[in-house]
This record gives C-alpha cells, structure tokens and sequence, in this order.
C-alpha cells in the first residue's frame, strides 16, 4: 500500500544522502515554556518538550501518538520553527537546519505543515485558490503561474477547480477544507510533510477519505510525512514506524506492527488497552490509564511515566530510563526492559554481547 | 486578596505617572507663553526674565516637571492666576459639587437602567424589550447639553416648575442637602444620567439574558426553585458586572460634566475648567484635569479590586 | 498492511479521488465576505433609514451653497426669533434675523465635518499603531499599549476639552484635539483584532512558506484586521459628532458668524425664554445625525457578524 520506506523509485533531484541516510534527524530537542507563579512568585518552566531524540526515514509515515500534553504539538512545532527551540539539532538530508548550507527558508520550502483546524489554517478573506497560490507566489512563481499551480492542484486533491477555486473557506465542508490545506501544504513542492492531528477534527467517513488521498498523494510526489495523531487505529493504518510521546519525552518508538502490537513500554500497553474496542465481547471495563499526567512543571523524578504505571518498582523513581533497543529497530524507555536496570522484571544481562 | 491589590497598585503606578506628564504638558502645549496672562502688556524684558526665572520657566523641560511633580506630591497644584489663591483649594471645593451632582445623576442612572435591563432581560423581543433597547440608544446618541436644554426649556421656561440654573437660591454657592436645593440637582442630574441609563440598562439586559440561558438556572427550577429565587441568583450574578460599569460612570460623568455643568450654570469642576480655559488659567486648567483624571484612575481602581472582591470568578493570582 | 480492521479502515477501500456525495453540497455561488455583508445589511431597514438619512444630510452639506432659500449670514434686526412655520422663514429666525434653514444646512459641512474628520484621521494612525503593536508584539506592543492606557485613564470629554483648551479655540485645533482622543480608543481595537488574528494557524502557514513578515501583514493580517477596526470607528463617529458640537458649544470650536449646529446652539441659549422650539432646532440635528452613525454603525456591525 505504501511506498517501502527503503526503496526510493524516483529519485529526487534534492536528494543529497541518498535513500540510506535519514530526511530529518533530531537530537536532544528541548523547549521549556517560562511560567510566573503569582506576584514576584520563583520562576517556573513548563518542560513541553524535554530532550527528543529521532530520525525520520525517506519516504515513510512516522507516527507521533500520545495524550494531550505530552508535547506533540509542541515538537511539531519547533520542527517547523514556528518557536525558537531551546537547544538541540536538527539535520535536514544531513544538513543542520538553520545552517549556512541550509538556512530556515530553504529548509521550510522543503517542509510543510497542515494543521488540525481546517478553519482556523485558511484565510477567511481570501478564495481557496488564492490561500494555495500564496506559497508559491512569494516564493517567486509568476502570479498566472501560481494560479494555475493551485488549480491543479485542487483537482488532485479532489475538488474541481471550476467549482471549488472561487470560493471562500467558510463555504467548504471541513473535509474540503483540509483538502485545500493540503493542496496548500503541497504547493510549494515539500518533501516532508507535517501532519499535526490532521484528520481528527473530520467524521469518521470524510477521514478516511482524506487518508487515502494523504496515501494516493504520498505515492504520487514521494513525499515523506510525520503523522501526528492521538488515534491510534488511524495511525496504525497510515504509519510504517510509530513513536510514542509522554510528558516531553520520547518512551517508545519502532515499527508500528511491532510497537502497537506488542509494546514494550507499559505506557503504550495502556494506551492501545484504552482504545474503545469495536467488539463488544472485548471491551475493557477496568480504565489501565487513570488519572490525568502529572503536571510538566515538575515531572515525578526517575521514569515520567512511574506515578500510573503497574510494573513500577522503587528503581523506577530514582533512575530516568533511557532510550534503548528492545528489538531490532525497537526502542523503549523502560526499566523493565533493560537488563541489568535493576527492575525486577528486567530480563536477565545477556552475557556480554 | 491583598496579594492582587498590590498587583493593581503596581500596574497603575506608571499610568498615574503618566497622567501626571500629559497634565503637565499640556500647559507647555498651550500656544504663546504660558506668562503672558499674567504679565502686563507693557512689561520690560528684564521683568519678563525676572517672572520666568520665578516660575522655573527658565529650567530644561524635565527639571520643571521634576519641581512641579515635587509640588503635587506634597499638594501644591500651584496658584491660580485668576483668583491668586491655591488651585488645590479651588478645585476640592468644585470637586465636592461635581461629586455630589455625578453621583446622584449615576443613583438615578442605576436605578433605571437596571429597571430596564431586568426587564428587557426577563421579557426578550417583547415591547418593553425593544423600548429599553431604543431608549438606550437614545441615552448614547444624544447630546446632553441639547438635552439640558430641552428639559429647561419645558420645565424651567414653560412650565416654571424648576429653577433652570445654579446650585441653590443663593446662586453658585455649595448645594446642601435640603428641600430648596433639592430642585436645583433634579435637572442637571436627570440630564446627566440620560448616558448611564443606556449603558447600564444595555449591559444588564445582555447579563440577565446571559444568565437566564444557562445551565443552572435549568436546574434551579428543576429542583422546584420558584421564580423569586431563580430571581435572587440572576441578581446575584449580575451584581458584580453591573456595580463595576456604575462605578467606570461615576468617573465619566465626573470628568464630562463640563458641558452639563456649563448649561446649567453648576458650580462644579466643569463650570471651574469653562472659567480657567477662558482665562487662559493655566495652573487652575492643570490643576483640575489633573485631579480629575486621577480620581478616575483611583476609581478604576476600586472598581477592579471590588468586582473582584466580590465575583468569585475572577482568578486573583 | 496488517492493521485490523477497525472503522476507519473499512470505509478505506477504493481510492477516492474526487469529492464523494458525503461531502457534496449544493452549488452556492461565492460572494466573499463583504459581499454577504452587504447583502445583509440591505435587509436591515433600521440601518438603511439611518445610512438614508446621513446620505440625505451628507448631500444637502455638500449642496447647500446653491439649496439655502437664503442668505445664512445676513440678519435682519426686525425679524429676529421668528417662530418655526414662518412665511419667510419656514423654520424660524435667529437671535439676528438670520434664516435658521438655512443655516442649518449650511452649518451640517462644518458640523459634520469636524465630526467626521477626527474619527478618519484617528482611524489611520491608531489602525497603524494597534496593528503594528498587535502583530509585532513583545516589547513594541508593552511600550505602544501602556501609552495608550495613560489616556484611557482620561474620560474622553474631559481629554478632547483639556487638549482644546490649552491649544485655543478653533476648527484646526479642535480637530486635533479630537483626533487624540480617538487615537488610543482606535489603537486598543486595533491591537486586540490584530493580536486575535496573529495567533491563527494561517498565519503560521504563510509564514511557513516563506513569506517576509511585511507580506504576511499586507496580504494575510490587513484584510481580516480593517473590517472590524473600520466598525467601531464608525461607532465613533457618533460620539464624535456630540463632542466636536460640544466643544463649538463651549466657543472652543468654530467661531460666529460661521454656522455650526453647536455654535448656534449656543447662541441661542438666550433665546429659550422667547421662542423654545427654534432655539432647539440646531441640538435636534445633531441628534439626528449622531443617532443615526449609531444605528447604522450598529446594524453594520450586525451584519459582520457571521457565523461561520
């Protein structure tokens, strides 16, 4: 269904690594948000985004899932650079972003983003075409050319230009609109796109039609997409790795069969156990994931995840697990997965390796 | 709580200052020499030297308002040049009249407009609805001096029924709080309150019509709550919005009354400004704006902290 | 894939490359934004008296120096204070003999000028402030806003009065006397809007393509910042009008023997006791003009306001 995340047929003339090396690669990435407790109250700082690291191949989907607040949104956002990021780097096809070899402006023509509300994303005073030939147009495209850009553009994405370029946002349904998003998202010819809850304002049946043509698309412009979602029935289906977020922090992160399948952090468990299943024999009764996350303030110490976690053990509040491989391409954050971590469900120290 | 009184204290610290700096502009923002009105035609250049060098004239901008400001802090808003007493003694005296006229016009104001409102409230889209609503426009749309003129015109000039000016029999003097001087405050002060009226009626029409539509009044009559106790919860939660605009009124109309009070001849702070700025009085114009617009500033003030005191909505962090 | 099936998954089958019939709808034609404005506004007949009735006195101002039945400013000792309904004199003479039709048509420039005037000059400086302070933000923003606030802290008759006071009386002055007083009312909308606008995700994606910020403003802000500034300065006009005749009322304004409605007004205040109603006329326009700025202003702003 979707293009092997290794094997890229056409070959993009941007194209600098080849398909081996990663399109864009992350590490260390911080954002504290400053916040002021009361009148002369101590500083404080939100940890939104606390020290991710991760890399995402050419031409895959990779998954972002996690509840709200765990710092989705704000990594999609430093990956835009719409906020400054605190510290960390990012390489973009093995260049540092914001570098002289890649400056933010040529970087984000290569990146682009669409955003969860397909209405808010859209300027009410301006026609759908216009809205899409924006891009291209204060990027130096001649305005004819521009429009026309964005009129193929819009019989792509599956709105008939003579009838859907004219108008205004507020008389598109919203599964059009997110349509005009992306075709917006692609006229300035990105090679990853920036997915940020995308679809999960739709019904169910508008989409799944905006998921497929986010496929059809894929295929068609070998795009690469970061997929960020809080569903995770739509990001199993639309993503060939997953990395699973909580409190700032990167907890689990591998190919989606294996992570959504069997998961190896407890974490992931309780998320996939508090998915409403559709068979009405399977349904839990016992909620896995009470209570909300604590507070990014002031994370517990040790594992974020230790205050609802049902394998936790004493080690668990005084060592923060690292990231670390569980399987071929699989990595987890857990104790209980490493050896030697100290966790009494830790398997055994594999005799020096 | 006095956590967010300091708070505000300390966010109005800057606008007090910089009321003070427009008041103390606005003499050196006057056309000609502010000494002209005080010196005789025929004076020499030597006294013209000697005057300026008396006032501070003479000094760079900031070290006169750094003197002026000393002077205010310690109450001396200077001489009037008119009278050659102290402007701070002339403008408390105007201040005392304007008060008593701006709050007796803001009592009727907030009496009828949340009259009105309450009504307009309870009954939407009724016909009392849609008279309190074209009353309210007319409350912001017409000119109150027109307007004092009119209800001279009938009661004073026609009917006889009113005296038409000043404060008391006695003519300008202080208006007391007995019979006589009671017909001399009604015109003015029903003139004055045409602006309140709209306004408050206006605001507590959307408030009660706000409150009628939630949830919980719902459940209040659900629970068998009769209408005079859903009424008590609706007065209850409108009280804190409405008492906040009466107070911002209060500030308006104590700082607008210049036109009414001229029209009717009040011995307040408006007919005081009228005397300075044909004058040219310099010191008394500085002195009573300066005044003026910091009583509005303090009234802001306890205003904030008051709605807040008694709205447990309002976070006081 | 391998994923099961789940309810998102079976609607998935079979590409869908053009608009399904769940999503169509029935073919309205694009108007764009002021467009269903307008089309809202003509059916408000509230707004379109009031919009009549100053389109009415905007056309006899401008014509009025060929209309008036007479002279505006010669008197006549012997025929002063006419009662309204004179042969010669349809709405009565002043305290000179002048011909009050007259005069008030000739006294709607000056009025409705000085109380138009203000009102635009302040609508283009504190557009540009509030905008520049709402959507650079930061220090531009504290520094611009906390200015502002300074003059807030002044009710706005005693402001226009202080400012005309000291610079003297006159037409320019007052003028300008007015304008600072709308100026910090305007920018604090200005600035809210502009704020409002600025956090929007489509700002974000123009920025995203690349877009200098001086585009991003003149192409993506203006547009969505104008219209709403634009009605609440047509709320001010009203106001305006009031203070602008006030401040002729008080002699700060216009001079004799110029006609103003405020400056007649005045000078008619010692003809209450001979003839009331001629003596009310000049205050009777204004309040018709202002009245009607109002509802007009209001009935736009009704219009503006679509849900969408």
């Amino acid at each position: 269904m979707s293009v092997s995340p290794l094997i890229q047929t056409d070959l993009d003339p941007r194209d600098r690594g080849g398909p081996a090396q990663p399109l864009l690669s992350v590490s260390g990435l911080i954002k504290h948000f400053p916040v002021r407790k009361g009148l002369g109250g101590q500083k404080q700082v939100v940890r939104a985004v606390d020290g991710v690291d991760f890399e995402t191949l050419k031409g895959e989907t990779l998954g972002i899932v996690g509840e709200s607040g765990c710092g989705k949104s704000t990594t999609a956002k430093l990956l835009m650079g719409l906020i400054e990021r605190d510290s960390g780097e990012m390489l973009f096809d093995g260049e540092p972003v914001g570098g002289r070899a890649l400056p933010w402006r040529a970087y984000r023509r290569q990146v682009q983003m669409v955003f969860q509300d397909s209405y808010a994303s859209l300027n009410p005073r301006m026609t759908v075409e216009a809205s899409i030939a924006f891009g291209p147009k204060v990027n130096g495209v001649p305005g004819r050319q521009a429009v026309e850009r964005a009129r193929g553009l819009l019989a792509r994405v599956g709105l008939e230009p003579k009838r859907f370029a004219g108008r205004y946002p507020h008389e598109l349904s919203g599964g059009q609109r997110q349509r005009v998003n992306i075709a917006r998202a692609l006229a300035l010819e990105p090679r990853l796109v920036l997915l940020d809850e995308a679809v999960s304002a739709l019904d169910k049946s508008v989409e799944a039609q905006v998921l497929n043509l986010l496929l059809d698309l894929k295929a068609e412009f070998g795009l690469t997409y970061i997929f960020i979602s809080h569903d995770l029935n739509v990001v199993r289906f639309i993503s060939d790795r997953v990395m699973v977020m909580y409190l700032g922090r990167v907890s689990e992160i591998g190919p989606s069969d294996a992570v959504l399948a069997e998961p190896a952090h407890p974490y992931t468990g309780a998320l996939l156990h508090s998915m409403p299943s559709l068979d009405p024999d399977n349904r839990t009764q016992v909620a896995l994931l009470a209570g909300d996350p604590p507070n990014p303030i002031d994370p517990p110490p040790g594992c974020r995840f230790n205050p609802r976690c049902k394998l936790v053990a004493p080690v668990c509040s005084s060592i923060e697990p690292p990231l670390d491989p569980v399987a071929p391409a699989h990595r987890a954050a857990c104790l209980a997965r490493q050896p030697g971590s100290g966790h009494p469900d830790a398997p055994a120290a594999l005799a020096a390796a | 709580m006095l956590l967010y009184i300091l708070k505000r204290l300390i966010y109005v610290t800057p606008v007090a200052f910089g009321v003070s700096v427009v008041c103390f502009l606005l003499v050196h923002l006057a056309p000609g020499d502010p000494l002209s009105a005080v010196l005789p035609a025929d004076a020499t250049q030597a006294t013209i030297d000697e005057m300026r060098s008396a006032y501070g004239f003479d000094k760079p901008l900031p070290v006169q308002y750094a003197i002026w400001l000393w002077h205010v802090l310690q109450g001396d808003l200077g001489t009037s040049i008119a009278t050659g007493r102290p402007v701070l003694g002339e403008v408390s005296r105007a201040v005392v009249n304007s008060l008593i006229l701006a709050s007796v016009a803001t009592l009727i104001g907030f009496t009828f407009g949340t009259l009105f409102g309450f009504v307009a409230g309870y009954r939407r889209n009724s016909v009392l609805d849609r008279a309190a609503s074209a009353l309210s426009v007319f409350g912001v749309s017409v000119p109150h001096y027109w307007l004092g003129m009119v209800l001279v015109i009938i009661f004073s000039a026609t009917l006889g029924w009113l005296p038409p000016t000043g404060a008391g029999p006695d003519g300008s003097g202080n208006w007391r709080p007995d019979f006589e001087h009671l017909r001399y405050i009604i015109l003015p002060a029903v003139t004055m309150s045409v602006i309140p009226t709209g306004i408050i009626a206006r605001t507590v029409r959307a408030l009660v019509a706000d409150i009628l539509a939630q949830d919980f009044v719902e459940a209040l009559r659900a629970k068998g709550m009769d209408e005079w106790g859903v009424f008590k919860h609706v007065v209850r939660n409108a009280a804190p919005t409405a008492l906040a605009i009466m107070g911002l009124q209060l500030g308006y109309l104590l700082g607008g009354s210049i036109l009414i009070e001229t029209v009717f001849a009040w011995p307040g702070t408006g007919f005081l400004l009228n005397a300075a700025i044909f004058q040219r009085d310099l010191p008394l114009l500085q002195g009573s704006i300066l005044v003026l617009a910091m009583f509005f500033v303090l009234l802001n003030l306890i205003v904030d902290v008051m709605q807040t005191a008694l709205d447990p909505r309002i976070e006081r962090a | 894939m391998t994923a099961p099936v789940t309810a998102a998954s079976v609607a998935l089958d079979g590409a869908v490359t053009t608009a399904p019939p769940a999503e169509a709808e029935a073919f309205i034609p694009s108007r764009g934004f002021w467009g269903h404005v307008g089309h809202r506004l003509v059916r408000d007949p509230v707004a379109m008296a009031a919009g009549a009735v100053i389109l009415l006195i905007i056309a006899v101002a401008i014509l009025s120096p060929w209309i008036t039945p007479m002279d505006p400013y010669k008197g006549s000792m012997l025929r002063r204070l006419r009662p309204i309904g004179d042969a010669t004199y349809w709405l009565g003479s002043d305290e000179l003999g002048r011909d009050m039709l007259s005069r008030l048509m000739v006294g709607a420039r000056l009025s409705l000028f000085m109380g138009v005037t203000p009102v635009l000059i302040a609508f283009a400086i504190g557009s540009a402030i509030g905008i520049l302070a709402g959507y650079v933000g930061g220090w531009t923003n504290t520094i611009l806003m906390r200015t502002i606030d300074v003059f807030f802290a002044f009710p706005s008759v005693l402001l226009a009065i202080a400012l005309s006071g000291a610079l003297g009386a006159g037409i320019f002055n007052a003028i300008v006397s007015l304008t600072c007083v709308f100026v910090p009312q305007i920018a604090r909308v200005a600035e809210s809007v502009t704020t409002g606008i600025r956090r929007r995700d489509y700002i974000d994606a123009a920025k995203l393509s690349g877009a200098s910020a001086l585009t991003i403003m003149r192409v993506q802000v203006l547009g969505n910042v104008v219209g709403p500034i634009f009605v609440y300065a047509t709320s001010l006009i009203s106001v305006s009008m009031i203070l602008a005749s006030g401040l002729s009322f008080l002699g700060l304004g216009v001079r004799p023997p110029e006609p103003e409605w405020g400056l007649m007004l005045n000078t008619l205040r010692t003809a209450i006791y001979v003839n009331p109603m001629v003596a009310a006329l000049p205050g009777l326009a204004i309040f018709i003009v202002s009245i009607s700025f109002n509802l007009f202003s209001d009935g736009l702003r009704t219009a503006m306001e679509i849900r969408q």
